[in-house]
């Protein structure tokens, strides 16, 4: 599993143990995730006993800790997929916004609960889409495409709703997030489902080695064959619709859409992919570290919230473990470039200093080709 | 160069078919016209009987507020706008407040220029705007400052706000009179901004008012005046507490997540007081559908009083209830509890969130 950015890693030569092995990175720092979790479950079992060591309080905590990740998480599985392309999406919040203030619309409420997730899902990968050929086509920074959409989504999320927060009157929507099968809130299953999705797509289809191919060096995935605008563009839409899924989850928890739904989920987007070992110069990421990110983020949340304590704490916390996490980074990438008697592994991020960039680029390419060969 | 041409192509039929797309959608979906829509506003704006009615002077009115970002601040610019619509004698001039506030200081230089008779000014910070409003006041234009107030008392002719200490005070005094002598009650309290000094105050007021019957906050979270943070800290805040006996939320706009998650949680055994007093909020205390029981005022009405004050400041007329010639200094507004018993009344009043 989470093999995404390993590409063809180099044959391990004898001194490459488990631990060194640049293929089961992702492993290993998905499990120093899994590590950081327990970690707070320890430290709420000490904070909050009567909650934490009582096996019905702690599922109910527990469930409420992945319904509120499951909006954030959605969003954060797009954004994943395109920070592995190479790209970011600072829209993500205000598309959200968007979304849900177009679906709760008085005239689109009067079709009914089909018409509005249609037109939040319609919405979204329509916006995605736009940013997707700005930047495909129109050739812009990913960083300045998505933050025009940004400003100009919640622009027109605030035109449209005129800075109402507006109530949705539908009660299948609002039911969304009461309704529980099998004991698992609906939306949890709907992030579950949306991960799910999104990880074959990304480790077992031609489109996510690709996706991984354009992200670690786009020149090299062109010479290889691949379409990289198209891929560009449908990266994007995809982003939007995970956008306008989750537009309807926040509608639903929320009984409202608004023009204020998805405020800094850019940012708490990009630090939970980042944690969970996207590189923000693409190529090398895996979904289960970002759903990890996103529970880590949520669970430290609801751990201030049950200890009583105030959330300016919370925030210098996130901020920590986002340092921690990318120091980390660093620190092997810098060990990857150490020059080594056997074999390197290729640098997905870019040709190491100093080189040229032909080798890098050679090794891109051929990790491409073989990825279109292999499928 | 060859393969540019057809990318050209491509690439104007994709902007062209998700510019038309794109179209076809605004054009279908974003409707927002409700019959009722105005139903509630229609009372917030009055102009009593009396001498003071009579059309007197024209006169110019300058008015800015920060941009609506939510329910409270846009009935304060709609209140204000129709309260002067109501005098033939007022031609209103709205300045954009723009995003912060050195935007507000350079559009109220640009007021300034214009020389109206007078200014309303809701300040982004009261603080920063201070001097702006000192500027306005030496350049001959008496100043009404609304709700947030100047650093200096000399930079305003009238300030005219709400209570916020009052606010919270109104909360703990009806949660503590409600639980009447429960022993050890769990009381929540769900902050709006935690950074904003109207958000101490509040939570001051609150604590002051429950610690006169001995009893304190025993949980406190603080979200962000939407609906999706007040869900967000609520659905937690239930995991915090298993039993809850009075909750207070001090924004009825965050209010509407905050009663979500209650229903999410499907939790009952608690009573929850609002703040601001939204009409939603109302009809839910009048219907007794939501654990909602009562809601403490602050109300954007305001605004109107304002307009009509700063209107009776440049007529040279006063207040016809009191005996003095002049608009007083300072008005304060009390912050009124709202329960079933008097929702009715206050009904009109409420602001659409």
């Amino acid at each position: 599993m989470t093999d995404a950015a390993t590409g063809t890693a180099a044959t391990p030569d004898r001194r490459t143990t488990w631990w060194r092995d640049d293929a089961s990175e992702p492993v290993r720092r998905n499990l120093a995730l899994v590590g950081v979790l327990v970690l707070l479950f320890i430290v709420g079992t000490l904070a909050r006993p009567d909650i934490f060591l009582d096996a019905h309080r702690l599922w109910s905590n527990e469930l409420t800790v992945l319904t509120q990740a499951s909006s954030i998480g959605v969003v954060t599985v797009g954004m994943t997929l395109v920070m592995i392309s190479g790209g970011i999406d600072l829209s993500v919040g205000a598309l959200l916004a968007l979304a849900s203030v177009w679906s709760t619309t008085v005239a689109t409420q009067s079709y009914g609960p089909g018409i509005m997730i249609l037109t939040a899902l319609l919405v979204g990968a329509g916006a995605g889409l736009i940013n997707g050929i700005l930047i495909a086509y129109g050739r812009m920074v990913p960083f300045i495409a998505t933050l025009a959409m940004m400003v100009a989504a919640r622009g027109l999320a605030e035109k449209i709703s005129g800075k109402l927060t507006q109530l949705v009157k539908v009660q299948t929507i609002n039911k969304i997030a009461e309704w529980r099968p099998l004991g698992i809130p609906l939306l949890v299953v709907i992030f579950v489902v949306v991960a799910g999705l999104a990880w074959i797509l990304l480790n077992r289809t031609t489109f996510g080695r690709r996706t991984v191919a354009v992200g670690g060096n786009p020149e090299a995935a062109r010479l290889a064959g691949i379409n990289v605008r198209r891929h560009t563009m449908l990266i994007y839409t995809l982003s939007g619709l995970c956008c306008g899924i989750a537009a309807i989850m926040v509608t639903a928890q929320s009984t409202a859409g608004s023009s204020d739904h998805g405020n800094l989920y850019e940012l708490n987007a990009i630090a939970a992919a980042i944690i969970g070992g996207t590189a923000l110069t693409g190529g090398r990421g895996t979904i289960v570290g970002s759903v990890l990110g996103v529970l880590v983020f949520t669970q430290i949340y609801n751990l201030f919230i049950v200890k009583n304590l105030q959330t300016e704490y919370q925030q210098i916390a996130q901020g920590a473990i986002i340092v921690g996490a990318v120091l980390i980074q660093q620190f092997r990438v810098a060990a990857l470039r150490r020059p080594s008697l056997g074999t390197s592994p290729p640098t997905p991020g870019g040709s190491p200093p100093g080189q040229t960039s032909e080798p890098a680029a050679e090794s891109g390419a051929a990790r491409a080709s073989q990825t279109t060969a292999a499928n | 160069m060859a393969e540019v041409l057809p990318d050209l192509s491509r690439r104007r039929l994709l902007l062209g078919g998700a510019a038309v797309g794109a179209a076809a959608l605004v054009a279908g979906c974003t409707s927002n016209k409700e019959d009722n829509a105005d139903s509630g506003t229609s009372s917030q704006t009055r102009v009593n009987g009396g001498n003071n009615a009579a059309p007197g002077k024209a006169l110019t009115m300058g008015f800015s507020a920060p941009a609506a970002d939510h329910g409270w601040i846009r009935a304060i610019t709609d209140n204000a706008r129709k309260q002067a619509a109501l005098y033939s004698d007022v031609t209103f001039t709205q300045v954009d407040a723009g995003a912060d506030a050195p935007a507000q200081i350079a559009a109220l230089e640009t007021l300034i220029q214009q020389k109206p008779d007078v200014i309303v000014l809701l300040p982004q910070d009261g603080a920063q705007l201070t001097s702006a409003g000192k500027g306005a006041m030496e350049a001959g234009i008496p100043v009404v400052n609304l709700d947030r107030e100047f650093s200096d008392a000399s930079a305003s002719r009238l300030l005219i706000k709400g209570d916020n200490y009052g606010m919270g005070f109104a909360a703990g005094t009806y949660i503590a009179g409600k639980l009447g002598g429960k022993s050890n009650p769990v009381i929540a309290e769900i902050a709006g901004i935690d950074s904003l000094p109207l958000t101490q105050d509040r939570s001051r007021g609150f604590k002051d008012a429950l610690a006169v019957h001995s009893l304190k906050v025993t949980n406190r979270v603080a979200a962000q005046f939407t609906a999706q943070s007040g869900q967000d800290v609520t659905a937690n805040l239930l995991q915090a507490a298993s039993h809850i006996d009075a909750i207070w939320n001090h924004d009825d706009d965050q209010g509407i997540g905050v009663l979500a998650a209650i229903k999410q949680a499907n939790r009952k055994e608690f009573f929850m007081v609002g703040g601001a007093g939204s009409l939603n909020m109302m009809q839910h205390i009048k219907a007794g559908d939501t654990p909602v029981v009562a809601t403490v005022t602050y109300p954007p009405t305001m605004a109107s009083s304002a307009v009509s004050l700063a209107r009776l400041i440049v007529q040279g007329k006063g207040m016809s209830d009191l005996v003095e010639l002049q608009v007083p200094q300072q008005i304060v507004l009390t912050s009124e509890t709202i329960t079933k018993d008097n929702v009715d009344k206050y009904l009109p009043l409420g602001f659409e969130s």
